[in-house]
Parts: structure tokens; sequence; C-alpha cells
């Protein structure tokens, strides 16, 4: 079959998949709830702007530090921001930076692990030494040190926090496919004289794709906690953008005030999202590797 | 092969990764986009203050130079016995300042901080995981595996102020910032852990006080932890209970509390060893997060303040200091994990 | 008062799939001393027989009905501490394979003595490691190996520790689980020499559950078929293998290869046993019978006495049934 063939019955699989997901039983639900809670977040977070009722950004539209009223439901801060607005619009940084290291991430961690495992001897035993070494680091501070370097901004976070999770890739992809790559079947194509190309991407890495696809989601609930701590110590972006893990940043000061809203809601919207893309991560890892099975 | 020939070949493969490592944050200091003295001074250095500055912490040296003398300067040992702490440069914020020094003052209460946290994660999770598998597929055991899920999704920092909310300021029950009250004094310092220099000298209002500002950091940080171990516990457990030796232990008539502890969650324990081990990697990460709510003067702290001031050695000391920390905890757990299990060290 | 009597006994796995009738209406009893033989293919439902006598059936088994009676009291709704009791001290099991009946990071030694004072707590340490020593001498094992660890030992080894343990309370009655299914030939026949020794000592009962008819026809005074959870036969002394009367029995009779016959053609039972979870309507052995009728597909047979202590469950010796004992 044609490379084609093979892409289009892959997507051929998956969308009944989608479909019958209701009747895979709890993962099932699990999958689906954490698609529509993500989904969810996505709509509001790009059609925010638009039903805001303030300008999450404007100053003193409010009283400072006012509690939940009818006019202001979630309160104010201490900068009279509307929080109700700041919680609407402020996922927009969080899921870009997200999405974009995990896309780095991605494009960097998956080929250099093929490639290293499948090549064997001497440079996989280079990676595996460097990535494992990274692997083992505390996460936080290495996105502290390149952000620290790097200075603020989208980019320079995602770079930071995808570096982080670079390991994590390389190494389940290595692990797939040097458990594929001693197959019967991958000898047998060997044997019959296929091309390493065609024995990597035809045998082995849709093979590896399951996996791929449970540790992005995780990936991305990582990647959405870490950009948060980023933010929390200053490492973000520029004040005038509004975001939850800013709002944790200046509300942290207000607590003692009893000031309760001004932090409980955006920490609740990072809880829900990176709890959504977990929801899908969890879900998935069940259906594709039943753990358990009587 | 026996433990202490283990112990030694174990330590020795740790030179090679610890070098890494090393390189590793050397490179990362250098090789990204910014001159770290230019940045210091925000660009708006004079070229004598820049000339200055790289002459003190020996930047102005050809690569090669630098990369030994940073080598150097943490493997002293000469250094370490004279000093008390091993040489890693200047502060770039008061250049007289040794980055060592520095480092070596805040780092107990960064060590104090993760232990009790790694303490309270994994008695949570255990305790959590193994009641959860021994009720398998019940309400109990879904809410405790939800329980798992959602703190692993809770920021840590959030969690911390809301305690600190609910406990400081509604309920004022617990201090909700630095390390002990302003009015006791410190402890005699012999280990720099608090709790520990309290009860060497004896004073049980220090050592109560310590415990008091302890509490609500290491319980927030526990409690986010505990999720890995409770997944761990659960699934090893599971998988352990189901193993012939257990059916074996019930038909000899051993109690089944015998056959939990004694026999399933002994041999499922090894694996969540190496996990607390690899989890330390984590753990570090949220004591930076955890130290910044909490003021907890510790190295998260510590560097999170260095990066206000742009002070790149010291961040670049207290990165290697996180790293070697996390390189002698993987050792000694890898070593524990030998003690315990005979079979490994064959 | 026989020592064990089972009447009826039904064991069901209730798993997410739907319910997997493991053992059905199974009846026999069996007087101290004598040895009893389980013989059926994987999935007959022997193993569970055996595991509800100590109620130790896995999740997510239960017992679904009948009764147990261990010296004329019934067990299967014993609260579990007092099962307990009954575990190791009355009646005992030899798991089947060795390499992982131990705790892997506890002594042998470290084994016995556990056991001996769960069950007797009045016994000191010093004297329950003295008589854990003469176990091990009585089985073969030096007693200075009390410290070593399973690994440490061959399989052989491990499942003389095994019966050691079981054995080490005098319980009356030993229930092994294919003990020599994991061991080698040669290996096989001394473990099981050593239990038939053991029980003849210590005028034990023993039930051994086995697929290998030849060592079952060796050595038990009463046999039971079994076959997709039903027992198919029963029969005391050499009339099962003199006269077998289940289809099943007579093809199983007909695979032991015989060492004696030069050209001897190996006779398989055609098709595989069946899938628990749907099983075929009727005798469950019809599909696989070469003497199947129209009735053996739709009704399902009753245990038929046939003889001096001999039933089977089958049509071709007439339809009414007996009352199994």
């Amino acid at each position: 079959m044609s490379e084609k063939k093979i892409r289009r019955s892959i997507l051929a699989r998956c969308i009944p998949r989608l479909t019958s997901l209701a009747k895979k039983g709890p993962s099932g639900w699990m999958i689906m709830i954490g698609i529509v809670i993500v989904l969810t977040f996505i709509v509001i977070t790009m059609i925010g702007p638009w039903i805001s009722p303030h300008n999450p950004s404007a100053l003193f539209i409010g009283p400072p530090v006012a509690s939940p009223s009818s006019q202001f439901p979630m309160g104010t801060n201490f900068l009279g921001q509307d929080m109700l607005s700041r919680v609407l619009c402020g996922g927009s940084v969080m899921l870009q930076v997200a999405g974009l290291s995990v896309l780095i991430c991605f494009i960097i961690g998956v080929p250099i692990g093929l490639f290293s495992s499948y090549s064997g001897g001497f440079v996989d035993s280079a990676c595996s030494l460097v990535m494992d070494a990274l692997y083992a680091f505390p996460g936080l501070v290495i996105a502290i040190a390149i952000a620290a370097m790097l200075g603020p901004g989208v980019i320079n976070m995602s770079l930071s926090i995808a570096v982080v999770y670079i390991p994590t890739y390389f190494r389940i992809v290595r692990s797939q496919v040097l458990s594929i790559k001693e197959l019967a079947y991958t000898e047998a194509a060997r044997a019959a004289g296929a091309k390493w190309h065609t024995i990597l991407f035809r045998y082995i890495f849709p093979n590896v794709i399951p996996s791929i696809v449970v540790v992005t989601t995780i990936n991305f609930a990582d990647a959405i906690l870490t950009a948060a701590g980023l933010t929390f110590i200053g490492l973000g972006v520029s004040i005038d953008v509004p975001d939850w893990g800013l709002d944790l940043t200046m509300g942290r000061k207000l607590i003692a005030n009893g000031a309760w809203w001004v932090i409980t809601f955006p920490g609740i919207m990072i809880i829900l999202l990176a709890l959504g893309f977990t929801f899908i991560g969890e879900g998935l890892s069940e259906l594709l590797n039943p753990k358990l099975q009587h | 092969m026996g433990l202490r020939v283990y112990i030694i070949t174990r330590t020795l493969l740790t030179i090679p990764t610890l070098l890494l490592l090393l390189t590793m944050v050397f490179l990362v200091m250098r090789v990204l986009p910014g001159d770290p003295v230019d940045l210091h001074f925000e660009r708006k250095g004079t070229p004598e203050q820049i000339a200055q500055m790289r002459q003190i912490l020996g930047l102005d040296k050809p690569i090669w130079n630098q990369y030994v003398d940073y080598l150097w300067g943490i493997v002293d040992i000469g250094y370490l016995l004279q000093h008390g702490y091993p040489n890693l440069g200047k502060s770039m914020q008061v250049t007289s300042q040794d980055v060592g020094r520095q480092i070596f003052s805040v780092f107990p209460a960064t060590l104090e901080l993760a232990i009790y946290s790694m303490i309270i994660a994994s008695v949570i999770g255990i305790l959590l995981g193994t009641v959860s598998s021994k009720s398998y597929n019940s309400l109990l055991d879904h809410v405790i595996r939800g329980f798992g899920t959602v703190t692993y999704a809770i920021p840590v920092f959030f969690l911390g102020i809301l305690f600190q909310l609910i406990f400081g300021v509604y309920l004022h029950w617990l201090p909700v910032s630095l390390r002990i009250n302003p009015n006791v004094e410190f402890p005699a310092h012999v280990t720099g852990l608090f709790t520990i220099d309290s009860i060497l000298e004896g004073n049980i209002v220090k050592l109560f006080e310590s415990l008091k500002t302890l509490l609500l950091p290491s319980l927030t940080l526990g409690i986010i932890l505990s999720g890995i171990f409770i997944r761990l516990t659960r699934m090893n457990m599971l998988e352990t209970l189901r193993l012939d030796f257990i059916t074996a232990a019930r038909a000899r008539g051993l109690r089944e509390s015998t056959v939990t502890y004694g026999y399933a969650l002994r041999n499922a324990f090894l694996p969540i060893l190496t996990m607390m081990g690899l989890q330390f990697a984590m753990l570090l990460g949220g004591a930076v997060l955890t130290e910044t709510t909490f003021e907890w003067p510790g190295l998260g702290s510590y560097i999170v303040g260095r990066i206000n001031y742009r002070d790149y050695t010291a961040i670049q000391g207290a990165v290697v200091m996180f790293g070697l920390f996390v390189t002698l905890v993987s050792l000694v757990v890898d070593i524990l994990y030998a003690y315990f299990d005979p079979r490994i060290r064959l | 008062m026989p020592l064990l009597e089972i009447s009826s006994l039904a064991v069901d796995y209730r798993t997410s799939r739907g319910t997997v009738h493991a053992v059905n209406d199974v009846s026999f009893f069996l007087e101290k001393g004598e040895t009893l033989g389980l013989v059926g293919e994987s999935g007959s439902g022997k193993s569970t027989l055996g595991l509800s006598i100590i109620r130790l059936v896995p999740y997510p088994g239960v017992i679904g009905g009948g009764r147990i009676k261990i010296d004329g009291r019934d067990i299967v709704a014993l609260p579990e501490h007092e099962m307990q009791t009954f575990r190791g001290t009355k009646v005992a099991y030899v798991f089947q394979d060795p390499m992982m009946s131990l705790n892997p990071v506890k002594k042998i030694g470290a084994h016995f003595v556990e056991l001996i004072r769960t069950h007797e707590p009045n016994v000191s340490k010093k004297e329950a490691f003295e008589r854990a020593k003469t176990v091990l001498k009585n089985l073969g094992i030096q007693p200075e190996r009390i410290n070593d660890y399973q690994h440490q030992f061959s399989g052989g080894m491990r499942q003389r520790i095994m019966i050691g343990l079981a054995i080490a309370l005098n319980p009356d009655l030993v229930i092994a689980d294919e003990p020599t299914t994991a061991l080698d030939v040669i290996v096989q026949a001394k473990i099981l020499d050593l239990l038939e020794s053991l029980r003849k000592a210590y005028q034990m009962a023993l039930i051994l559950i086995s697929h290998d008819l030849s060592i079952i026809l060796e050595r038990c005074d009463k046999i039971i078929v079994m076959y997709a959870g039903h027992m198919v036969e029963y029969a005391e002394g050499t009339e099962l293998h003199d006269r077998p009367a289940h289809p099943y029995t007579q093809k199983l009779l007909q695979s032991i290869p015989n060492i004696e016959l030069s050209d001897q053609k190996l006779t398989a039972i055609p098709g595989s046993p069946p899938d628990m979870l749907n099983p075929p309507n009727g005798c469950r052995f019809w599909p696989r019978c070469s003497y199947t009728m129209e009735i053996c597909r739709v009704k399902e047979p009753l245990l038929i006495s046939i003889g001096r202590n001999h039933l089977v469950k089958c049509f071709l010796y007439g339809e009414k049934g007996v009352q199994s004992e």
C-alpha cells in the first residue's frame, strides 16, 4: 500500500472511533469531557474580547478590590480591573505558549527519538545520555534559567518550556521504537530488502503514534502549569496582557485583606484547562493501553 | 556482587552524568543569545563597567579557560574545606560576595522543605494508594483516583495561596510566611534544618515554632506531589496483589494486614522508592514556586530574587546546585534500592 | 463424618462481559487419608474448585451456591477471620508455579517462622526456627540454607519448600494444584513421590489437580474428570482406567503416549475448549464428541450411576439422573 493509503486508513480509523467514544465506557467519557472542556476554553479565549463586559486591561473601571456584586460578578482587583473580563480573556497567552511549546517539542523530540533509536549504537547512546541528564533535571528550574536569559515574550516562554519536555518525547518514542524494532515482522521486512525509511515510516511510526498522542496531551497540561509558574515568578509576558497567572501574582498580596475573588476565579480556570487536557490524556491512555483486563 | 561493590560502581557512574549536566548548564548560560554582562546592565552599561565586570568574573578569558575554571571551582575540595562552600564565582550584583556562600546559606531551608514535603507526599500517596487498591473499583477507589488526578492539575502556588487564605487569614491558625516567627531566635546552626537544630538544642519552643511555619508550605507541596504516588502505589499494588505468592500467603492463613503490608506493599514498594527519587526533580521545581508563595527563604526564593537583579552568575550557581542535589538524591535512591532488593546486586 | 464434603457447589466469575459459570453442581466427599484426583483441561474449573475449598477464589469470583463442609462444618458463609484459622492448619494448598509462590524479599526460614507464629502465637522465634529447620531437612534441603532467598533455589527445590510450608502444621487435607507442571519430568516424579510419602507419614488427605491424566491414574483413590466446569465422570480405584465411560475420558486416555508401543499414533481431541462466557447449549462437550446425539445439543445431562462408585454425565447411558453424592 502507498504512504497515502496508510495515512488515510489511519484517519479512517480515527473518525469512527471519535463518534463511538461514548460507547467505550468511562475512558471514552473522560476523553469526551476533556475535549469539551478544551474546546470550550479555546472558544472562550477566541471570542473573549467580544463577550467581556469590560476591557480586561482598562484600569480603574470600578472601585479597587471590590467584592463580587451584580455589576462586577467576579469583583475587581487592586487596579480596579474587572475580574470577569480578565477571566474570560486571560487564557490566550497560556494557550499560545502551551501550544507553541508542544509543537516545538514534537518537531524536535519525535524525529530525534525516531532516528536515534532506529540507528542504535553510538548515536543512540550519546543522545540517550544527553536526554536522560536533561530529563532528570527539575523542569521549572531549566525553564527559569532559559527564560531568564532570553527575556519575556510568548516565543521565549515557549522555547524555555519546550526544552524541558523534549526528553519526554524522546524517551517515549525511543522505547516504542526499540520494542517494535525487535518484532518479527520488522525483521521480515528488513530481510525482504525494505529500505530504512520505509521501515521507519510504514512499520514503526504508525505504532508509535498512539503513545505520542497521549504524551502530547499530558504535555499540554504540564506546559500550561509551567507557563503559569513562569508568569507567577515574573518571567511571563508584560503586565498589560490579561493572564490568569498574572492575576495570581497580583492578587497574592491582597490575601491579607481576605480578597478571595482576585485569585480564586483565575486559579480555577487554570485548573480546569489543565484538567481538560489531563482527562483526554488519561482517557486515551486507558483506551490504548488497557491496564487491567480480567 | 555485594552491596559494597555496587555502591562503588554506581557512584563512579555518576561522574559522566554529572559532567554532562555541568557542561549543559555552562553552555546554556553562554550559548543563548544575549551576553550575561550586557543583560545585567540592561544594555545601558558603559564599556568600562562592562569590561570591569567581565574581568572580575573571569568572563574575559577564552571560553575553554572559563570552562575549566568553572568545573574546577565546583570540584575543588580544598576550597570547599577552607570556606565551607564551593567556588561558584562571584555575584554580579555585589561582586565582593561569593555565590557559593550565598547558596550554601539558603540551601538548608530548601532541603528542609523538600524533606518534609516528600514525607507528606509519600505517606499520603502510599496510604491512599493502598486503600484504593484494596477496594478496587469501589466508590472510594474512584474518589481517591479522582483526587490524585485533580491535585496534579492544581498549580502549586494557587493551592499555597488558598491555604494561606483559609488557614492564615480566615482561621488565623497558622503563619503564612517566613521561616520562623520573627520573635523567635534561630536555633543554633548545626545542620541548617531548623527542626533538627531545635531538637539538638533541646528547645521545644523553637521546634514548635519551626514546625508551625513549615506546615503549610510542605503540606501544599506534599499534596500536589501525592497524586503521582497515589497512582503509582495503586497500580503496583493491584499488580502485586494478583501474584501467586499473595494467594499463597493467604492460603497459609496469614492475616490480611500482614499480606497487604508485609507481602504486597513490601514488594510493590521498590518502584515507589525509585519514583520518590525521580520525583525529587519535580519537587524542586515545585519548591521554587512554594518558596516564592510562602516567602520561604530557600534556594527557590534565591533564584527568583536573583532574576530581578539580573545576577547571572548567581543564577548559574543556583542551577548547578539544583543539578548536584538531584544527582546526589538519585544516587542515594539507587543504593537504597539495592539494599532493599537483594536481587539487584546480582 | 467425612473430612471434606462438597454438595452441589457452584462458583461463578462475575466479569464485566458476563458471568462465567466456572464450577457447576459438583459434589463429592473425601475421607481422612484418601487421595482425590481432579483432571481436566485449562479452563475446566478444576483450579477454581480447589481454590474454593479454601475460599480463595480470586476477584471477581464468588461461590454461587452449594455447601463445603470440613469436618461437618459448612465454611461457605464463615467469616474471614475464622476462615484464616483453617488455612494452613487444617487445609493447605500447594500452588502450581513455584517461581513466584514465595515472598521474594523474605528469607525462606522467615516464611516458616511467620507461619508457625501466626497460628501458634505462643511458640518462641527460636523454637519456630528449629521446627523450620526440621521440616527443611525432611524435604531434603540443607538446613543451613534457611537464610537464603527464594531466587537462590531451583524450581524443584522451591516446590519442596512450598510443600514444606503446606505440611508444616500437619494439615488434614492438602490440595496440590498442578504441583509439577512447571517442573521437568524427572523432578516431577520426585516431587510426587515426596507428596505421597508425606501423605502416608502424616495421614493427610490429598487432592491432586492436574491436566495430566497419567499422573492422576497412578496415584489417586478417587478421580473426578472435569470439563467446562462440570463433573463429567467420577470413578474410584482402577474403574476409570478399566472402564472409561464418558467420551471425553476415553479420548483423554487415548491421548496418553505409551512408551511401549513403537508406532503409536498420537491422538488429539479435535476442537478446542468452549468459550466459558458463551458455552454451547446442552452438554458442553457435544461439539467435540464423536457420539453426539440430538438430545445432547439441547438438554444438559445429569449424573448417572453406572456401577460401583462410578458416575457419568452423558446421555449415552440413559436420561435418568441420580442424586449425586
